[in-house]
């Protein structure tokens, strides 16, 4: 029993660096499978409708006829059920997780 | 005759970032009754089955608890496996205990610290976080989340890890090791800890086996009480004794966690060792039907899922029954004649995660 059992760690902390990343001015390292945010490419997609199907949020609206293809980042839980369910493969990962937003507006793309 | 005073304790505590609500009669500093309520955070998880598609309902699943995330998509899995007759690879089974130890071991370095920031050791509290980092950075370059895994599908497994990351992890988590036993070293041996713990909150073996206590409270106490010796899954390819304290206080409950961070390192070693390659999935086609119950060991004790399909896309009925829930009798029962001032920790003590409790 003794009282003095974490000061060793404490003294050896304090000749290490920090164990945080000093944010803004370093940015976190991301790794190949971290899933930061879905991208979209509007233009091979043929508006199916399969990833607004399997989208366990309800985030991604498809309208085939005005080929309009909607995304509300804020209810996306980054899932990659989209990602895996698209037959095109128009939709992938990001590592890097989106910037912080004032207003909640949905993503809109439209075919041209 | 001492007067009786109705202290409120939660659903916003400082010390518990949960909203579990108790109502703690008091006579002269002493708890003599604690009345649980829950229901703050009810989801709707388990209606939410009748209108989500079977594969899809495992991204619901893991979003039951965000500790013990991985191990509720798998258990989910399973029970939908074994109702499909489904045999899922044996790369996959590894690659899921390999995940399931990590999340252990996540699960109880937060425990760890949360416990250290309750008595008030804020020092310990930050080193237990930092380790915890780590393993979250091996599980975030592994699965591609750092607490929501999303790497289990019905069948099998989305992620693979290769060999030599697999032995990378294995190297650095023996690293760790070291330093998980300097920061443990302190909850063993400093005095002020164990001044703080041992003795306090006794849960007898006869009252946890009789109150259903599950995971490590069950195991403080001496209750030989792992659903891993089920062996479920990979599990019954690995040897690892369940670990067991007798003297049911905070301070064994304590300590079984401690010990089980070595053991789920071991359990990761062997695991590493043994991994055969193989393809990591076999389709699914068709729907399920009939019913299932799967247990399965959660970091915070035992959980059960229970599923009912009917041949449709949609289950009929899933049930939850989590470790936590299965913990309160118990947790009612060490509040009994404590101190006002334990409170906090006897119920950080079980490792209470009530929004998994109400999902
Ligand atoms: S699944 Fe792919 S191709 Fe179909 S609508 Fe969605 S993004 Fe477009
Ligand atoms: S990542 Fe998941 S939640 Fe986000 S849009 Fe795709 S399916 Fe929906």
């Amino acid at each position: 029993m003794s009282l003095f059992s974490m000061s060793w760690v404490v003294l050896k902390s304090l000749f290490k660096v920090p164990a945080t990343v000093r944010y803004p001015f370093a940015q976190k390292h991301y790794y190949e499978n971290t899933r930061g945010k879905i991208m979209f490419e509007v233009n091979t997609c043929i508006f199916c409708g399969l990833c607004q199907r399997k989208c366990p949020a309800g985030a991604i609206m498809v309208e085939r006829k005005d080929k309009k293809w909607e995304l509300d980042r804020f209810k996306c839980i980054i899932c990659g059920a989209c990602v895996e369910a698209c037959p095109k493969k128009c939709i992938h990962m990001e590592h890097t997780h989106t910037k912080p937003a004032v207003t909640k507006e949905k993503e809109k793309h439209i075919h041209a | 005759m001492t007067k009786r005073t109705i202290i409120p304790f939660g659903p916003q505590h400082p010390v518990l970032p949960e909203p579990v609500h108790l109502e703690l009669a008091v006579e002269d500093g002493k708890v003599v009754e604690a009345i649980p309520s829950v229901g703050f955070i009810h989801r709707g998880l388990e209606k939410l089955v009748e209108k989500k598609d079977f594969f899809d309902f495992v991204f619901v699943a893991e979003r039951i608890c965000g500790i013990c995330s991985f191990i509720h998509g798998m258990t989910y899995c399973m029970v939908i496996e074994e109702i499909m007759k489904l045999e899922v690879p044996d790369r996959a089974q590894y690659l899921r205990l390999v995940w399931s130890e990590l999340s252990r071991l996540h699960s109880h370095l937060l425990w760890l610290g949360l416990m250290a920031d309750a008595f008030g050791f804020e020092s310990l509290f930050m080193h237990c976080w930092r380790l915890r980092e780590k393993i979250l950075d091996i599980i975030e370059e592994t699965t591609g989340g750092r607490v929501i895994f999303g790497s289990c599908k019905v069948g099998g497994v989305r992620k693979d890890i290769s060999a030599d990351t697999l032995d990378r992890i294995v190297k650095v988590l023996h690293e760790y090791e070291r330093e998980i036993k300097e920061i443990t070293d302190v909850f063993i041996a400093d005095g002020s800890v164990k001044h703080r713990m041992s003795g306090v909150g006794v849960l007898s073996k006869e009252d946890a086996y009789h109150l259903g206590a599950v995971g490590p409270t069950a195991r403080g106490s001496g209750v030989d009480f792992d659903m891993r010796k089920l062996r479920y899954g990979a599990y019954k390819n690995i040897s690892f004794a369940p670990v067991l304290e007798t003297a049911g206080d905070c301070y064994s409950r304590c300590h079984v966690r401690i010990r089980e961070l070595f053991q789920s390192i071991d359990l990761i070693d062997q695991a590493a060792r043994k991994i055969p390659a193989g393809p990591l999935e076999i389709k699914v086609s068709g729907f399920p039907e009939g019913e299932f119950f799967a247990r399965t060991e959660q970091p915070r004790g035992e959980v059960i899922y229970y599923a009912k399909a009917n041949g449709t896309k949609f289950l009929q009925r899933l049930r939850v029954r989590t470790p936590t829930f299965a913990n309160i009798p118990a947790l009612v029962k060490i509040l009994q004649g404590c101190d006002v001032a334990d409170v906090p920790v006897l119920i950080l003590t079980i490792d209470p995660c009530i929004s998994c409790t109400e999902r």
